[in-house]
């Protein structure tokens, strides 16, 4: 019996989309240069996660197999274009930042399988749980690697001077890797590395 | 009789989803839309007033002190064919990039070092001017290729037309950090005081490689952005472009006359 809190808990550490599963790594390193996008993005995917897997498991009894894929990329498409158009209209310079990656949460494969192998056989309920779950878990690594990006790469958090950088006097040297998307790929391997050692069950097989 | 009434089931299913999500979307894009036209056009209006240096960078202000000090500035319609004010266009709803891919609104120009394949044949420009009427402020927008992305932004001269006061770049995808510099503040402030054309009236202005003098000794040359020689590159070949022949150089040209035969306007 599957518990909607175990479902909810469970992305954020023990299977995190990025950190075990790996999916969604280009949009993490694309957006993660700041903390204010980094949040608005995770936000963004909390979103359209919870509410694709909402309404792809209200519907999951009417989808026609055949033509299951185009009717959840239907849903989550119109999502995505809601909360971009919503960014647009209340975010303006967050949304001008995130350009296209909002865009592009539609092709996050988060979402896709989440849809396709959660909410297809869930009930609406404990398939939001799992989508709400699986944004937070996708989220929290996102503000992770930006507080990281924006404090080391820029001296800033969420715009404001936290370490004196040089060029504005100080003595803090900005780690200009850390703009870069070769950082954010350091960044991500080194959680998965410290994730792992806490929970070793995550360690995957040698094959042999 | 089975497998059609599948191919049924499917049609009436997507058909449904799609009705309902078309109606959502078409919703949300037409009630969100003049709150989205305003924020586009109170971020150029702030982009205008930070490089004419009213504003300072990434102050905060709320739309309507940018709406009250944006009211200090004229809108002049530039026709970019003919050099002139064309007061007779109405630049309401007006917009330069739409232009460039109308065959009748824009027109292509000869290669050059900007990368800048069409113009547009009318430009918005903004005037500021003091108590006594006289020309205080030019802003006129640029854009040119960096190493990624066009950069689009405004040039702000001085009443001589040939003194920079400030440059800002409001649109770009440089790399962070890198050439994304190019709206660094501290940068930006190496621009005031520096010249745009040389003894002969050519654009002469330059992003150096490496460290440039201070205006009074190095009028013409600006500091490099480390580590982004083509950023730099493009923000030399822009601003040439702009102030040369096929941009505002003929405009500029006239407005310098008219204001040293004392016609203001």
């Amino acid at each position: 019996m599957v518990k909607s809190g175990d479902v909810l808990i469970d992305p954020l550490f023990n299977n995190n989309p990025i950190a075990l599963q790996v999916l969604g790594i280009c949009s993490a390193l694309a957006v993660t240069t700041k903390m204010d996008t980094s949040v608005v993005m995770a936000a963004a995917v909390v979103f359209v996660t919870t509410f694709s897997n909402l309404f792809v498991s209200l519907l999951r009894s009417l989808i026609p197999t055949n033509v299951r894929i185009i009717v959840q990329l239907t849903i989550i498409a119109s999502l995505v274009i809601l909360v971009d158009q919503f960014l647009k209209a209340f975010f303006f310079d967050v949304s001008r930042q995130l350009s296209v990656f909002v865009g592009l949460i539609i092709t996050n494969c988060i979402v896709m399988g989440r849809a396709e192998a959660f909410a297809m056989q869930n009930g609406p309920g404990l398939s939001a749980a799992d989508g709400l779950g699986n944004g937070l878990g996708y989220g929290l690594l996102l503000v992770i690697v930006g507080a990281f990006r924006e404090v080391l790469g820029a001296g800033t958090f969420f715009g404001r001077p936290v370490l004196l950088t040089v060029g504005s006097g100080g003595w803090y040297t900005p780690n200009g890797l850390m703009v870069l998307a070769p950082g954010a790929f350091f960044l991500i391997g080194l959680l998965i590395w410290a994730l792992r050692t806490w929970k070793p069950a995550q360690v995957e097989k040698v094959e042999a | 009789m089975r497998s059609r009434s599948v191919v049924i089931d499917a049609l009436a299913v997507s058909g449904m989803v799609c009705v309902v999500c078309a109606v959502l979307v078409s919703t949300a894009a037409v009630t969100l839309r003049e709150r989205q036209v305003a924020n586009a056009e109170i971020d150029r209006r702030r982009n205008v007033l930070t490089a004419a240096g009213v504003l300072r960078e990434g102050e905060g202000l709320p739309a309507a002190e940018i709406e009250r000090r944006f009211a200090a500035f004229e809108i002049v319609v530039v026709d970019l064919r003919m050099g002139e004010a064309d007061p007779s266009f109405d630049p309401t709803g007006y917009d330069a990039r739409r232009a460039l891919v109308d065959p009748q609104a824009s027109r292509a120009v000869p290669r050059n070092d900007a990368q800048i394949l069409r113009v547009p044949n009318r430009a918005l420009a903004y005037k500021k001017r003091d108590s006594s009427g006289a020309l205080e402020l030019l802003v006129l927008p640029i854009e040119g290729k960096g190493l990624w992305s066009t950069m689009y932004g405004f040039l702000a001269l001085g009443p001589d037309l040939r003194t920079v006061r400030g440059l800002t770049y409001y649109q770009h995808g440089e790399t962070p950090g890198l050439g994304g510099e190019v709206d660094n503040s501290r940068w930006r402030a190496l621009w005031p005081g520096r010249q745009a054309f040389d003894a002969a009236g050519r654009p002469a202005i330059e992003v150096a490689r490496g460290a440039a003098g201070p205006a009074a000794t190095d009028p013409h040359r600006v500091d490099g952005l480390s580590g982004a020689t083509i950023t730099s590159r493009g923000v030399t070949a822009m601003l040439r472009f702009w102030l040369g022949e096929q941009g505002f150089g003929p405009y500029l040209e006239r407005l310098r006359k008219e204001t040293a035969s004392g016609q203001v306007r």
